[in-house]
């Protein structure tokens, strides 16, 4: 079987003729990924727009019940997660295993604490009767508003559910990579995986920055 | 004992389900799922059978409405998500890109693998979706029948395209990143083949556009299963917003579907005229702006459907821009032939067929893109005429004539050449008596999806259904005589139709890694002074 | 097996606008298609291979041609948007004497009101030669209202009204389809538009009146729903009065400016907190669930009927046979 003088590892699979062609080729792919999401996520943001422009003063009544303080919290516990990716990416380009393996755990509690504040948010949404079907009741608001009252809250929750659901993804990722860690398979020379995981997660961060102010922030400075 | 079992090659490399089922050699997982579409082009080819049978009475006297509107239904979605979305790119495209820039395999394999296990995945789904009582939505899933009062499989089928629709994520993904980064030294963007151009245009169609079909589908779900109400009008939702989103999708889709259609003919039409194609740079850049311009164009599926007046005019006018791309290729190829060298080949007939079908399906997209022509025929049989003509006379022809011209490339041997000319003027023949009283038919006022009808449409409809056996037929006939091949064709060469290419300077079948050594490419694309006479030097 | 036809029939003064158009859309397809097939015809044969080794001369390509067949088909296609924008645009702008009927589709049905409270299932029998608008919604999921002797088809929507219109030129009885799939019965959707003469219009019109008017009948619906209560016609309500305001400019609370159309009024009685007028309170309850989509074109009706006296807003066309309280033993109203 023709092998072109290299038998195949980790950083130089047999397809490609460098390493560095490997890396690279990685790296766009993971791009390529993201733009597919940045479009998939699009598609709700688009639906969002929409209804924001035709029902905006519900929304802005219904943003406000959400809980912004618990939400702010969530984005600053995603900001600090991703700067431990980017200190595991780092460790990554050190050679550092045991310090890739450190970070990541890292990145690992704060997307944890991440879904558990969002769970507790939910069950709040729950609590409330804000949960869009046969019990939804929305009290500041009148009978013929219910409707798009779901709307948002429907919108709220389809959101935050597959970006939630990005995040467990994410934290399955950040699990292997750990594993993979703890192996020593990382080094100075092969870090990829660490690499393009690191943008997924930044990715996934940057999702939310957008989804706090456009579900938890309407209006909000005109309200007393 | 043949020749060709001595030598190895990708196909006797390895032996053993295993060794197919887990490979990650981008030849065989073309096969792969040349054996899937295949298999969903039978199952959605059943239903459309079904369905002309019953269109030969007016009267709904074979089946049911309520089985007739799933059939409808699941022929479409058979036939798009799993047979005419994957087919060229996931068949000759995995087969030949790699090898076509001189690379070893794709850039990555792996996924490669699982783009075609996705497609299995989202098979198995709707075809249990099928076999379970079947959905009867139409392919086009509108709410609020989809989300409120259809009985019928909706979640399992959506589903289903959901996966499916990973699958095309994940091989475009893939093509980008190959085109992008491993062409072999001297094989610049403008020295590969255009059909190399073709698949990467498309795969930024499915990069671009399926993630907005999938949140579609996701918002289906939700509605659907969890009562969420985003389209529901009762909560002040919008129907029709369900509309933009899928056709944001749908309308590319079929560019999805065309565009490598295309990039076949230009090899076709090249090789069977010896001759480079005519204005190579505008044929590869029309396939560029042909990729955006259809993300422009889908409010041409709303017109009537309570969308604004301004937004008509809009997508009317810019459905008009796409049609000029698709017009240069047109003229391109036809110029091609000029002082050409033509040979009246298999693969030849069937790029004639499609030049001509071609035409006559992209003009009567400029029908549907007047506005006040479409009033009257959207919905009725004449979109369902035009985009048969396009999809079935445009790329199942191309489909049917890249896999006669690559067979020998890929098996190793040649088809029978009478019998597939004979297929060829079949197919033609039965497709045009299928689909153009269609035409007819819909100017006269017939809606689709019609399980009955006024008796006056009756003669039209039963010329479709005399054409339909016709058409039959001629798809059959490949079948046979490929599967006789196998065995009994004669053996072919490295290069038998004189064709430029890197496939065409490797093996027949070619080995695991594509070429014993990467090349290197000092010549223009389409340059059949090496092909005859001298010896390329590889590597 | 029946005649066969290859053509329909022209029964509507947009008919032969449609048809031209097409005819013009043939005449550059045949054209163009011709125009290729013999092209290739042509040169597969002038240039059959006729020998093995045969390599031909490549020519140069200039970017002449490729401009030329770029700019000249996008020229055509130029006049096709054009033209087919004009045709739309005399289809989407009714006339303003144009009879008023609505429609309302539902699985699998069509239920048609005239304004002299005549309802019709699956029929709709108008006079030749008067401009027809059609105000039409759905009470379920998405139909789609074509006739196709008329060239005309417009998608009907749950939740929102779409309107239709057209000029009959022709007396005789048209197919009516239902062109958006709907479910079960989709095929059987379908019905009859009878165009007749004038007079035999009105004799159909005072045959079947039965019922009262559709204004008749919102004007008893408002009174039971008490809207009068609220909605007095001397101002001193907490309502606004509703004497002249069907599509009159009306001034919101929120400062923009909105017409009191058929949609406006229709959002009112269903979300009324979704538009408030300038000085009044939002004090208006919803009758979401509490009234159906007929008797809300009913109360439509009425406050049309006493709206401005503007063509569309007059009295009902026909000499008035519906305000008369229907005498015994009077043919029942059609079904």
């Amino acid at each position: 079987m023709a092998d072109h003088g290299h038998t195949e590892t980790l950083d130089l699979r047999v397809q490609f003729d460098t390493a560095e062609q490997q890396k690279d080729c990685s790296t766009l792919g993971m791009w390529i990924f993201l733009i597919t999401e940045i479009m998939f996520f699009g598609g709700m943001f688009a639906c969002y727009s929409v209804y924001r422009q035709w029902y905006p003063e519900i929304f802005a009544i219904c943003s406000t019940s959400l809980n912004a303080p618990l939400g702010a919290a969530n984005t600053c516990i995603l900001l600090f997660s991703s700067f431990t990716m980017v200190m595991a990416v780092r460790a990554g380009q050190l050679g550092r295993s045991r310090a890739i393996a450190g970070w990541l755990i890292a990145t690992l509690i704060f997307g944890t604490a991440f879904l558990g504040v969002k769970a507790v948010e939910w069950n709040e949404k729950f609590v409330e009767h804000h949960i869009p079907g046969a019990t939804f009741h929305f009290a500041e608001l009148s009978a013929g508003q219910q409707g798009p009252a779901q709307i948002f809250f429907s919108l709220y929750f389809a959101m935050t559910g597959l970006h939630a659901l990005h995040m467990v993804v994410g934290a399955g990722m950040l699990i292997w990579l750990l594993m993979e860690a703890r192996k020593m398979t990382y080094s100075a020379k092969y870090y990829t995986p660490v690499d393009v995981g690191g943008l997924y997660w930044h990715f996934v961060d940057v999702i939310w920055i957008f989804l706090f102010p456009l579900l938890y922030l309407i209006d909000r400075h005109m309200k007393g | 004992m043949q020749h060709t079992e001595e030598r190895e090659h990708y196909l006797n490399a390895s032996h053993g389900l295993k060794s197919w089922l887990l490979t990650k050699d981008h030849k065989r997982i073309g096969l792969l799922y040349l054996f899937t579409i295949t298999l969903f082009f039978f199952i959605g080819g059943a239903f459309a059978t079904l369905i002309r049978i019953e269109l030969l009475t007016p009267q709904g006297d074979l089946v049911s409405n309520d089985t007739y509107n799933k059939l409808f239904t699941m022929h479409a979605v058979a036939m798009i998500f799993f047979f005419m979305i994957p087919s060229i790119p996931a068949v000759l495209g995995n087969f030949f890109l790699p090898i076509m820039i001189g690379a070893r395999d794709l850039a990555f394999p792996r996924i490669n693998l699982l783009s075609w296990y996705l497609l299995v995945a989202g098979g198995a789904f709707a075809l249990f979706a099928m076999i379970a009582g079947g959905v009867d939505t139409g392919w086009t899933f509108y709410t609020p029948y989809s989300t409120t009062y259809s009985n019928g499989w909706v979640i399992a089928t959506a589903l289903g395209i959901f996966v499916a629709g990973f699958s095309s994520i994940l091989t475009g993904l893939n093509f980008i990143v190959t085109v992008h980064r491993m062409r072999a030294p001297g094989m610049t963007w403008f020295r590969m083949p255009l059909f190399v151009w073709a698949n990467y245009a498309t795969s930024l169609i499915q990069i671009l556009g399926t993630p907005v079909l999938a949140v579609t589908i996701v918002l289906l779900f939700v509605e659907r299963v969890f009562h969420l109400g985003i389209f529901d009008p009762a909560r002040g939702g919008d129907p029709v917003l369900f509309q933009h989103l899928f056709w944001f999708y749908s309308h590319p889709a079929v560019y999805i579907m065309i565009l490598p259609a295309m990039g076949v003919i230009s090899e076709l039409i090249s090789t069977f005229s010896r001759k480079p194609v005519f204005g190579y740079g505008f044929v590869a850049f029309s396939s560029v702006a042909i990729a955006v311009l259809g993300f422009l164009v889908w409010g041409h599926h709303l017109f009537v459907s309570t969308q604004s007046a301004f937004a008509g005019l809009v997508f009317s006018f810019l459905s008009y821009f796409v049609a000029i791309p698709s017009a240069i290729k047109v003229f391109n190829w036809t110029a091609t032939l000029y002082k050409g060298s033509i040979s009246y080949d298999t693969p030849m007939l069937y790029a004639f067929g499609f030049i001509g079908l071609f035409t006559v399906g992209g003009l009567t997209g400029l029908f549907l893109a007047a506005l006040g022509l479409d009033i009257h025929v959207t919905d009725t049989y004449f979109v369902v005429a035009h985009f048969h003509y396009v999809m079935v006379g445009g790329t199942i022809m191309a489909f049917l004539g890249g896999m006669h011209f690559w067979w020998p490339k890929i098996t190793g041997r040649m088809y029978p050449e009478g019998w597939a000319k004979l297929s060829a003027l079949v197919v033609f023949l039965g497709f045009n008596l299928t689909f153009f009283p269609q035409f007819i038919l819909g100017y006269l006022g017939m809606p689709r999806r019609y399980h009955a009808y006024p008796e006056e449409f009756q003669v039209l409809n039963v010329l479709s259904t005399a054409g339909a056996s016709v058409l039959a037929v001629g798809y059959l006939m490949p079948m046979v005589y490929f599967i006789w091949s196998l065995k009994y064709g004669a053996v072919a060469g490295a290069n038998p139709w004189g064709a430029t290419g890197l496939e065409w300077r490797t093996a027949s079948p070619p080995p695991v890694h594509n070429f014993e050594e990467t090349p290197i490419v000092t010549h223009e694309a389409y340059d059949y002074s090496t092909v005859h006479g001298e010896e390329i030097q590889v590597g | 097996m029946g005649k066969l036809h290859l053509f329909p029939e022209q029964a509507s003064t947009l008919a032969p606008e449609v048809d031209h158009l097409l005819y013009f859309l043939v005449a550059v397809t045949v054209f163009f298609s011709l125009l290729i097939f013999f092209a290739i015809f042509f040169f597969a044969i002038k240039y059959r291979r006729r020998s093995a080794g045969e390599l031909p001369h490549v020519q140069h390509t200039g970017y002449t041609l490729e401009i030329l067949w770029s700019v000249i088909p996008f020229g055509i296609t130029m006049v096709m948007f054009t033209w087919g924008a004009a045709v739309f645009f005399n289809a989407a702008r009714p006339p303003k004497d144009a009879i008023q009927i609505y429609a309302v589709g539902k699985q699998w049905m069509w239920k048609l009101e005239h304004m002299e409270g005549l309802r019709e299932i699956n029929e709709l029998h108008i006079p030749v030669g008067r401009a027809v608008r059609l105000t039409m919604t759905s009470e379920d999921v998405i139909h789609s209202f074509f006739v196709p002797a008329f060239r005309t088809k417009q998608d009907v929507v749950p939740g929102k009204y779409s309107t239709v219109w057209f000029q009959p030129t022709k007396t005789g009885k048209y197919h009516l389809f239902c062109a958006e799939y709907c479910g079960s019965r989709h095929s059987g959707m379908i019905g009859w538009v009878y165009v007749m003469e004038p007079q035999d219009y009105e004799n159909w019109l005072s045959g079947g009146a039965g019922e009262g008017s559709l204004a008749q009948n919102g004007q008893k619906l408002f009174e039971s729903l008490a809207c009068n209560n609220c909605h007095k016609s001397d101002h001193s309500g907490r309502c606004p009065s509703l004497e002249g305001v069907y599509n009159s400019n009306v001034k919101l609370a929120s400062g923009a400016t909105v017409k009191a159309d058929e949609a406006y009024i229709r959002e009112s009685i269903l979300n009324p907190e979704a538009k408030i007028v300038a000085g009044y309170e939002p004090v208006m309850p919803t009758f979401q669930g509490l009234v159906t989509e007929d008797q809300v074109l009913q109360l439509i009706e009425y406050v049309r009927s006493i709206g401005p006296k503007t063509p569309a807003g007059a009295a009902p066309t026909s000499p008035a046979p519906a305000e008369k309280q229907a005498s015994p033993g009077s043919v029942p109203a059609k079904r």
